[in-house]
């Protein structure tokens, strides 16, 4: 229902759920873009979610936006699965 | 040996010799002796024969006497040699001529350890015997007896006092030094042979032949395993095993199996449906707060204007201020009904209720319970569906997830927002008491002695009932019982019936706790108090039509105000009997409420899309903002609210739209500090503003 939302909202290019290894289980772009945004912001995050905990420990990474300049991809990461939304903010 | 010439006395001398040896014949026995036999027997035997070129002489010449002096001289020396000196150009005498007899030589092959050849010999010895240890041991050793047997030679050969030749010699040599560098490395392993007649004898066996035997197995599977140990890591393998003994503690404070068996069941179900579930499911989280994200950035203007926007043109309005819009908040599923209720979460100020149901007599369906935050416009974060219309609704101001809503038909229902089911908490019902007629508001009240919760709820059927959640169940008291005063009929048996006056609106004193104002759709307000069931505290003929809502204000204690379909607000003070201000908005005023940051200011909205903004303390007789709010044109607003930290109102219309407005700056005044002064903030300070702003009423109603 949410995911469905999402896709449909304004601006929103693509939307892809990745699972803990990187590997892309749901989207709605093409199979080679899918594959490589997944891999790359998989990386991306850990290394951010390390980063995060190293500070401190009880700490957590909640979101992650990396905004550029055509558009914005936003990444949410949950227990096992990594939400990824790419949307072009229409300014 | 001296010439012929001495051989007379040489005679002489044998013969004293003779008589010599046979004198001592007796003593020596030696070699010696027997010469001196073999001579006498020779002497004897023959007679002194003359040989033919002897020298004649005579026996004078014969008894002479020679002497003869033993020198060092050698006698074959030369004695007179001459060399060709040419210096002089003579043949010259040469004094000294060397003496030096040589009787015997041999060359022989010792050399000493000290001399240059030695240390080279040794050297170069040291090296071989080096690499003679790093052959087998068995090689050493033959190599040793070797030694040893060459050895013994060369010493044989030493013992001889013979002649010997260079190269056996040298070789013995050779051995010799090895055989002491040999030594000086294996000294305890050199045997003590005998010299003379020692003889090694080695004999080997066979050596079994080798063989190779291999088997290989498959290689056990392996795979890659690689970690990263960071400090959060450990952190949360210590996290996690501190819950796992807190669970095994758990598990052995419930011992009961039939729990265990109901708990087993329970899992098993919850995987069961899990795996059912879509995975989409999983990541409900992650998705929310993508949501928000993805809506932040569409309506990324909006949310800086509600931040930081504050509208400059103020300062040159002159007391005049505006309402800016930010978000609109709608949903597909309410879009028919109107906004019956609105209502922000005490705890979560971006999360606020809204209660869909229908005004309409004709057109009743079905009611919605939408809870929207302003970080997400375009979804609400719960949904909730009824059969009938919520009219009203109110959220625990302790218990921020239970909202109590009022139905049209008379119901009223708790739901709990912590619980995912769309199905209210608790309900009342028919059996339960509930109205006959629609409810039009209820208010949570304090927990009760017995910690229950608590809350009221007025109806048009006349009655204020509390309803008390006991045990899961509500129980309803008749608080009060809204009797229209002086109309009663009288029945042709005598009785006296009461006609049952409707109630529209109520509210709750801050602090007083019993006392509460009532409103009806007479247009009277009542003052009740909670222990008075049947007689009200006061009466107030407040508007020619229904009282819409009646509000106190939240700084003073004395001062409420109401709004009603005939177009008028008013505001009063409960201890006078006339209101103090009356406005008059040219339209059915929906809904009025009180800002919280100040005494003095309130909105108000009207069915024809306006908002009214007032503040007393700067106007007492006009609206400082009077702006066209609605969605669209036709809408007509129902309902207004102010949220109690951002200065930001909710407005609701009839076609289920929530408008979000900012105020502008000159809404929010506050009192200017005098210079010198403190500014004082707090509520003292507010209920004083209005104080002044009564009393000039007030005098001036005392005068006339």
């Amino acid at each position: 229902m949410e995911i469905g939302e999402i896709q449909s909202h304004k601006g929103v290019i693509g939307t892809m759920v990745v699972n803990a290894e990187g590997i892309p289980i749901r989207t709605t772009l093409d199979n080679s873009t899918t594959v490589q945004y997944a891999g790359l912001l998989h990386h991306l995050t850990m290394k951010a979610k390390s980063t995060v905990r190293d500070i401190d420990p009880q700490n957590d990474l909640t979101f992650l936006r990396i905004r550029s300049k055509k558009h914005e991809i936003m990444v949410a990461p949950d227990k096992e699965y990594l939400l990824i939304v790419i949307q072009n903010p229409c300014e | 040996m001296l010439p012929a010439s001495a051989k007379a006395p040489h005679k002489q001398s044998r013969k004293q010799s003779i008589s010599i040896g046979r004198g001592t014949r007796k003593r020596d026995e030696d070699s010696g002796t027997e010469v001196g036999e073999g001579t006498d027997e020779w002497a004897q035997s023959k007679a002194t024969v003359r040989p033919p070129d002897q020298l004649e002489l005579t026996d004078a010449e014969l008894k002479e006497e020679f002497t003869r002096i033993l020198t060092a001289n050698n006698p074959h020396a030369p004695q007179n040699i001459v060399r060709y000196s040419f210096k002089e150009g003579t043949y010259k005498l040469i004094g000294f001529v060397n003496q030096l007899a040589v009787h015997y030589t041999q060359v022989g092959n010792l050399i000493p350890k000290d001399s240059d050849e030695g240390r080279r010999q040794h050297y170069r010895d040291e090296l071989v015997a080096v690499s003679y240890q790093g052959s087998q041991e068995s090689a050493k050793v033959i190599s040793e007896t070797e030694n040893l047997e060459e050895d013994e030679e060369p010493k044989e050969l030493e013992t001889e006092s013979g002649s010997q030749t260079d190269v056996p010699a040298a070789g013995a040599a050779e051995k010799v030094t090895e055989e002491e560098l040999m030594t000086p490395k294996q000294p305890k392993e050199r045997k003590l042979t005998n010299q003379f007649n020692f003889s090694e004898r080695a004999s080997q066996t066979f050596n079994n032949p080798l063989r190779d035997r291999e088997c290989q197995m498959e290689p056990p599977p392996r795979t890659n395993f690689s970690a990263t140990a960071n400090q959060w890591e450990i952190y949360d393998a210590y996290v996690e095993e501190l819950e796992k003994q807190e669970k095994t503690k758990e598990k052995e404070k419930a011992k009961t199996p039939v729990a265990k068996k109901s708990g087993k069941m329970a899992m098993r179900k919850v995987t069961s449906m899990e795996s059912q579930t879509d995975d989409i499911i999983k990541v409900s989280q992650a998705a929310k707060i993508v949501e928000r994200m993805v809506n932040q950035n569409t309506y990324d203007d909006v949310a800086q204007d509600f931040k930081y926007y504050e509208d400059a043109a103020d300062e040159y309005r002159d007391q005049v201020g505006t309402l800016l819009p930010l978000w609109k908040f709608q949903n597909d599923k309410a879009k028919r009904l109107s906004v019956t209720a609105l209502c922000w979460n005490p705890k979560y100020r971006d999360l606020f209720a809204v209660g869909h149901g229908s005004y309409d007599f004709m057109k009743q369906s079905r009611g919605m319970l939408l809870l929207y935050s302003m970080k997400n416009p375009s979804f609400p974060e719960y949904m909730f569906s009824s059969d009938s219309g919520i009219m009203c609704l109110d959220i625990h101001v302790d218990h921020p997830y239970l909202v109590a809503v009022g139905h049209y038909d008379g119901n009223v229902a708790i739901y709990n927002l912590k619980k995912p089911h769309s199905q209210p908490s608790f309900r009342s019902s028919a059996k339960s008491g509930k109205h006959s007629d629609p409810v039009w508001q209820v208010k949570w009240q304090k927990d009760d002695m017995d910690q229950n919760l608590n809350f009221f709820s007025v109806s048009s059927d006349g009655r204020i009932v509390s309803w008390t959640l006991v045990k899961s169940e509500l129980v309803h008291v008749d608080v009060i019982k809204l009797k229209v005063e002086g109309s009663t009929t009288e029945v042709p048996e005598g009785l006296q019936l009461h006609t049952v006056g409707c109630g529209t609106a109520f509210d709750f004193h801050k602090e007083i706790d019993y006392m509460f104002l009532v409103g009806t759709e007479e247009g009277k307000i009542y003052k009740c108090s909670k222990s008075y069931s049947s007689q009200f505290l006061d009466t107030y003929d407040a508007h020619n039509m229904a009282v819409d809502a009646v509000s106190w204000n939240p700084y003073h204690t004395k001062v409420f105000m109401s709004c009603s379909s005939d177009w008028t607000v008013k505001i009063w003070d409960h201890t006078i009997k006339t209101p103090m201000f009356i406005y008059d908005l040219n339209s059915a005023v929906g809904d009025v409420a009180w800002a919280p940051y100040s005494s003095t200011v309130f909105a108000a909205v009207t069915t024809d899309g306006k908002a009214h903004v007032f503040d007393l303390a700067i106007n007492k007789y006009e609206a400082i903002c009077n702006q066209p709010v609605a969605a669209k044109k036709k809408n007509k607003i129902t309902h207004v609210q102010f949220n109690p930290i951002h200065p930001i109102i909710i407005v609701g219309d009839d076609r289920g739209h929530i408008i979000c407005l900012k105020l502008s700056p000159n809404l929010r005044k506050m009192p200017k500090e005098k210079k010198g002064q403190e500014v004082q903030k707090g509520p003292a300070v507010e209920i004083a503003k209005l104080d002044k702003l009564l009393n000039l009423v007030r005098e001036v109603k005392i005068k006339t």
